[in-house]
């Protein structure tokens, strides 16, 4: 299971200061998030595709992703056209029309979706998961939360390990799942035992963990440095993120 | 100094009632190589764990360096001083990469960046570890982890080691360097394996628990 796959590399986005990253990020992303025209989300989306390349993404993995997130957005294709009011663009059937307002409508939230995405793909998806982690401690983040999201991320990979041979062990003795009652009660059993083991296995962590002086803080070796390339980019993203909400106001 | 760990007369027994040991005595001086062997369910690692106050006896005393431990504060001072490596390596390391692991303890111990750093490059030179401080720990080798495991008890400078069954699933290379180790650096230890070459190796003395008894063994 390999879930930094954007994470190995030596561009821009990979050398720059998770912290800078985060902090840009939110506001960029909440600004596309409330936009009600058109104009600045396609903006967003050229320079998060802008973004992207300067990343260095393969092109093939993003686009996998994108396509998970661009099935939601087909079903509002589906939908929002028709009937939504305004000038009508052409008839579809029955009492269902497409109306010019709709599409605009839709084609603005598929622009806010996939720019907003791409963005978080080339800014954080190019840290890895632990600097990310690092930062948000630094920014004062709940330490409660940052355990969980690090101890998540530390363990996920052992769990489906541990998942994928209980699967095993399945298929070993010829299980096939049905629709049936067999089957379902063998799911049961196999999430259950996934769940007593990684309840034990956090005890022996936590055991570890005593035997070694934790105290409740964890304590964190790296510091993060600012840099010059990471104060230019945060005045970058400030001043796009600033321009787009003046075109918002102004509209 | 003498004796570093006093057990008399311990009875500890599972919330299941299965009852493990019932008026255990048992005793392990400074520069003293022990083996522990004994069959599967026969309370060896859970020794390990009332040692270092991990689990709680019903009764009778455990003294570790000359002094009773009984409560929480007794025994934090035990986990300073005596290394505990785990049978599982997958749960003696959680921290992202191999330098955060091995410096987790020295940090929480009060050293500084600049000394935890130190303490990481000396512990990685005498294990034959340099090279892998950056690596990401779950994408490391079986045999590798149970190193790591090993640097991160290392790392906390321990006058005593518990080492639970350290060489179970290592080929012999690894095995051979696990036990270099040991001859070098590491003076006091209990080590529980059922692997007679290792016992032959690293104990002077070997004892069998049995039954809820300690009682010397001879291969």
């Amino acid at each position: 299971m390999h879930l930094e796959e954007f994470a190995e590399g030596e561009s821009f986005f990979h050398r720059l200061d998770p912290r800078v990253k985060l902090l840009t990020l939110g506001p960029y992303t909440a600004v596309i998030a409330v936009a009600h025209d058109p104009v600045v989300p396609l903006a967003a989306l050229v320079l998060s595709s802008v973004m992207a390349v300067v990343a260095g993404l393969d092109r093939k993995k993003l686009l996998n992703r994108l396509a998970a997130v661009n099935i939601f957005v087909l079903m509002l294709w589906l939908f929002i056209p028709f009937g939504y009011p305004g000038e009508e663009l052409f008839f579809a059937a029955g009492p269902l029309t497409v109306t010019k307002e709709g599409i605009v409508y839709v084609l603005t939230i598929t622009m806010k979706t996939n720019a907003i995405v791409v963005a978080t793909i080339a800014m954080l998806g190019t840290s890895e998961i632990f600097s990310l982690a690092h930062a948000f401690v630094h920014l004062k983040a709940p330490g409660k939360l940052v355990h969980l999201f690090f101890f998540f991320y530390r363990y996920i990979s052992v769990l489906h390990e541990e998942y994928s041979r209980l699967r095993r062990a399945m298929k070993m003795r010829s299980f096939r799942p049905r629709t049936n009652m067999h089957t379902y009660k063998s799911y049961a059993w196999l999430v259950g035992m996934l769940l007593v083991s990684s309840y034990e296995r956090s005890r022996r962590i936590y055991n570890a963990m005593l035997c070694r002086g934790f105290s409740g803080r964890f304590p964190v070796i790296d510091h993060f440095s600012l840099r010059k390339h990471d104060i230019i980019f945060g005045v970058l993203m400030s001043t796009v993120t600033i321009t787009f909400v003046i075109i918002l106001t102004l509209s | 100094m003498g004796q570093l760990i006093n057990i008399r007369n311990l009875s500890f027994g599972y919330s299941n009632g299965r009852k493990l040991f019932n008026g255990l005595d048992f005793s392990l001086e400074k520069g003293e190589r022990v083996g522990l062997v004994g069959p599967n369910g026969a309370g060896k690692t859970t020794l390990f764990y009332l040692i270092m106050g991990l689990l709680r006896p019903e009764s009778g005393e455990i003294r570790v360096f000359g002094r009773p431990r009984e409560n929480e504060r007794d025994f934090s001072e035990v986990r300073q001083r005596v290394g505990l490596l785990f049978q599982d390596s997958e749960d003696q390391l959680f921290c992202p990469t191999v330098e955060e692991d091995i410096a987790f303890g020295p940090l929480n111990l009060g050293l500084s960046h600049s000394e935890a750093r130190a303490v990481v490059r000396e512990t990685c030179k005498r294990l034959g570890l340099n090279g892998l401080e950056k690596r990401v720990i779950h994408r490391l080798s079986g045999g590798e982890k149970r190193l790591v495991a090993l640097a991160t008890v290392v790392a906390m400078n321990p006058e005593c080691y518990l080492l639970d069954e350290p060489t179970a699933g290592l080929d012999s290379r690894t095995t051979e360097r696990f036990l270099r180790y040991l001859r070098e650096y590491a003076d006091t230890y209990i080590i529980i394996t059922h692997n007679h070459e290792v016992l032959k190796n690293a104990a002077d003395r070997i004892y069998e628990l049995r039954e809820g008894r300690i009682e010397p063994f001879s291969l």
